[in-house]
């Protein structure tokens, strides 16, 4: 990636401050990360130009620490040559069980922000905040305490870069690197887009830019002006049409977690095994508002609700059912589960229960899903009083606000005294 | 044992008695039908400590006697059988059965394991037997088949002096019949939930038969707890079920601020042909104005269908969407050839009956056949 001659990250315009109101997609991109996890470990190598690739003779640079970087190591790049470039780096091989245990975990704070993840490779990914952001604030404030979770918890930096879409949000954290934010407000998008090279265009490599260059087109302004039927002409139909519309600051595609992670859940192992119907009830009440309040940030309802149990000799067994209309309501999903563990345990009888959970599945964005309506319904139902938990949740933390049965019993020395 | 008998005959006892076995029963013996023949007929009972049925058939009896079969096999045995008389026997621990040039062994269960089959309850009237099938087979599309409420999967019956009322709900639509019958004794009031699927299938054998069908149920005392059905030559019982059934009548609207008047048979036609576009639980919408009735379905990206048809509406004009199974349910029971819709307001459930060609508004409103749907909200 050849360098900016700005340093973007450094105008304010597009700094933490910026207005953030309508991007709410992230871009979170690990700094070197195959560097930093060995430097968080062998935190002695700090300072030091660390290089992590194959050490054979056709190794090639995976990562390269910033200070490598000054050198002008770059990942891809022959180790022959990194080693010719910076002798005195530190090169390591790579561990990459490390790095996909590290990355599992970037990967979940991500996922406690928002299940709307789309995990790019093991150290990048986009988020999309919508449904985040009653609860924890705007995009930019979500970016920065996401950033300094990381950095808090696994001593490890990331740029964010926050915009209107997956294009521009990318773009901005390239430019934000290292350990930077930037945010895209909407009303400069432009000013953000036009002077950059059209290399900054998403599909546009070396071979497309010379064949820009050769129309005269070096800055992403000139494509963004020139004619699209000669842009369609020179590039083809669909890649012409394409660039003109990143051009444009325009890319249509949303965050899409993979099939396999359409679902939502939450289990508990208990401390000591469990047979109480009580304390199951009460624990998959718990479990239920977790996962149901994690749908709702999310925008999404789901129609089959699934209850996992795992015995104290470790048999695991779980049993689903499909609802008849899709939910986000606490309510339908504990009432859903409880019933699947009643049978359950009539089956199985009362075998100490080690861990339980809940999962929604066959999920479906909420907005403009029709939905069925149920006789007597009133008007302002379980759904408004979810909704309503939710905003109290977001301003005062979940210990503000949770189900009757979920409040700890008096007799707790720790919280007796105090009552809502 | 050992009989002769019509095949026909032999084959509808066995198989609708066979229908009620369990899947899968707690005890081998339960998946089995007691033959028993006695005074020159043949008693085919089945039970699952549910629900029990018994037919009385007349047979041609050499000797009397009773025997223990899997209830399965023999009905899909006489099921294939030819035309022709069966001559059936036990022999030893075996049941052999002859047909034309077939010829069956079936191994026998032990008698004794067999459990002794429900007393019938008291009787409590009786009715006609075509009118209660036609009735039964009208509500029991809108009971629910969720089993997590069990208490919605039933048919509440509500007793009140002449008149039986026939209720259901899956908490999406509710219908809703009534209906005369005789009681035992005048003035008679009571209820009963009764699983919808067993009235359903022991309403459908009961009623081509003819005649009266006995309703049986105890107040307390002996057989409580169960209900009994009895017609030709065939009797039921079932347990019924528990639970305190919601007030459905009050869900009626009492005002309603729209009607439209179509033909059911067309409007079967036009949704069935629109829904070809909706996926299950997505939604068909119906637009409602004095040029007549469109039926849509399907969304701006997807495929995409709308028909008109003739409809006599009077009210402001609205677009009500409902979920296209649940509505051609309604239709497809409906007892005259037009069907009469009554709306509040879109986001109000939407009441279905019938009426004949020239039949007026008031008349509709008393119709003895209500089936109330609630709508889908479109965009929530």
């Amino acid at each position: 990636m050849s360098r900016q001659p700005v340093p973007r990250e450094r105008d304010a315009r597009f700094g933490p401050g910026a207005d953030d109101a309508g991007c709410p997609i992230l871009h979170v991109d690990m700094d070197a990360f195959y560097a930093s996890v060995e430097l968080r470990r062998r935190p002695e190598l700090r300072g030091r130009p660390v290089i992590v690739g194959g050490l054979g003779p056709r190794g090639v640079v995976s990562a390269a620490s910033y200070e490598a970087r000054t050198f002008g190591v770059r990942s891809a790049m022959p180790m022959a040559r990194a080693r010719r470039a910076c002798p005195q780096g530190v090169y390591l091989p790579p561990d990459f069980t490390e790095y996909s245990a590290v990355s599992k975990l970037v990967m979940a704070m991500f996922r406690d922000v928002t299940p709307l993840v789309e995990q790019l490779s093991v150290d990048e990914a986009f988020l999309d905040v919508s449904g985040a952001v009653r609860l924890f604030g705007s995009p930019g404030a979500i970016a920065q305490r996401l950033r300094a979770r990381v950095a808090g918890e696994l001593g490890l930096t990331c740029s964010v870069g926050v915009a209107q879409n997956k294009f521009l949000a990318k773009l901005a954290s390239t430019r934000a690197k290292p350990d930077g934010l930037l945010i895209v407000p909407r009303a400069l998008m432009l000013d953000f887009l036009h002077p950059l090279p059209v290399g900054a265009l998403w599909g546009v490599g070396e071979r497309t830019a010379e064949v820009l260059r050769r129309l005269g087109l070096t800055l992403v302004r000139d494509v963004a002006n020139a004619p699209p039927a000669s842009l369609r002409s020179a590039l083809g139909e669909a890649a012409g049409r394409h660039v003109h519309e990143l051009s444009w600051g325009r890319d249509e595609r949303r965050v899409t977690t993979r099939a396999a992670e359409k679902s939502i859940g939450a289990e508990t192992t208990f401390d000591v095994d469990v047979t109480d119907p009580d304390q199951l009830r009460r624990a998959l009440l718990g479990l239920a508002q977790q996962s149901t309040r994690r749908l709702r940030s999310a925008a999404l309802t789901g129609r089959t609700v699934a209850l996992k149990v795992r015995y104290d000799d470790f048999t695991t067994v779980s049993r689903s059912r499909t609802l008849a209309v899709a939910t986000d309501v606490t309510r339908e999903v504990f009432e859903t589960v409880w019933g699947l563990y009643e049978t359950l345990r009539a089956t199985q009888g009362a075998r100490p229960v080690r861990l339980i959970g809940v999962r929604i599945e066959s999920l479906v964005e909420a907005a403009g899903t029709p939905r069925q309506l149920t006789l007597g319904e009133p008007e302002h139902g379980w759904r408004e009083a979810d909704q309503a938990a939710d905003a109290v949740t977001a301003r005062f933390g979940s210990a503000a606000i949770r189900p009757a049965s979920l409040l700890r019993p008096r007799e707790d020395p720790g919280t007796a005294a105090s009552s809502a | 044992m050992k009989f002769r008998v019509e095949r026909d005959a032999l084959a509808e006892a066995v198989a609708w008695t066979a229908k009620s076995l369990p899947n899968r029963p707690p005890v081998p013996v339960l998946a089995g039908v007691l033959l028993r023949v006695a005074d020159g007929h043949l008693t085919v009972s089945g039970f699952d400590y549910e629900v029990s049925s018994q037919v009385r058939v007349l047979v041609n009896a050499e000797s009397d006697g009773v025997t223990l079969v899997s209830g399965r096999l023999l009905a899909e045995i006489t099921k294939a059988l030819p035309a022709k008389p069966v001559d059936v026997a036990a022999v030893g621990s075996h049941l052999e059965l002859t047909c034309g040039s077939a010829r069956f062994t079936l191994p026998t269960m032990p008698v004794e394991d067999y459990p002794t089959l429900p007393e019938m309850p008291p009787t409590a009237g009786q009715i006609d037997a075509a009118a209660f099938a036609a009735a039964v087979a009208q509500v029991a599309i809108a009971a629910g088949r969720d089993d997590t409420l069990p208490m919605m999967t039933g048919v509440r019956l509500e007793f009140e002096g002449e008149t039986l009322t026939m209720l259901t709900t899956d908490r999406f639509r509710l219908a809703l019949r009534e209906l005369t019958w005789s009681p035992a004794e005048p003035g008679a009031s009571f209820q009963a939930l009764v699983p919808a699927r067993t009235l359903a299938d022991t309403a459908k054998t009961l009623g081509p038969l003819g005649g009266n069908v006995t309703i049986a149920l105890a107040a307390d005392g002996v057989g409580e707890g169960m209900i009994g059905f009895a017609g030709e030559g065939r009797r039921a019982t079932s347990r019924l079920l528990d639970g305190d059934y919601p007030k459905l009548r009050s869900l009626f609207p009492d005002a309603y601020n729209a009607q439209a008047r179509v033909k059911a048979s067309s409007l079967v036609e036009v949704v069935k042909r629109v829904a070809l576009v909706a996926e299950r639980s997505t939604p068909v919408r119906l637009s409602f104005s004095e040029d007549g009735l469109v039926v849509e379905a399907g969304g701006t990206e997807d495929a995409r269908a709308s028909e008109a048809l003739e409809c006599e509406y009077s009210g402001e004009a609205m677009t009500i969407a409902f979920n296209h199974q649940f509505l051609l349910d309604g239709l497809s029971v409906l007892d005259g050839p037009v069907a009469v819709l009554s709306f509040t307001n879109p986001m109000k459930p939407a009441v279905l009956s019938a009426s004949a060609e020239d039949g007026n508004s008031d008349a509709d409103a008393k119709a003895a056949y209500r089936y109330l749907l609630m709508p889908i909200r479109l965009n929530s």
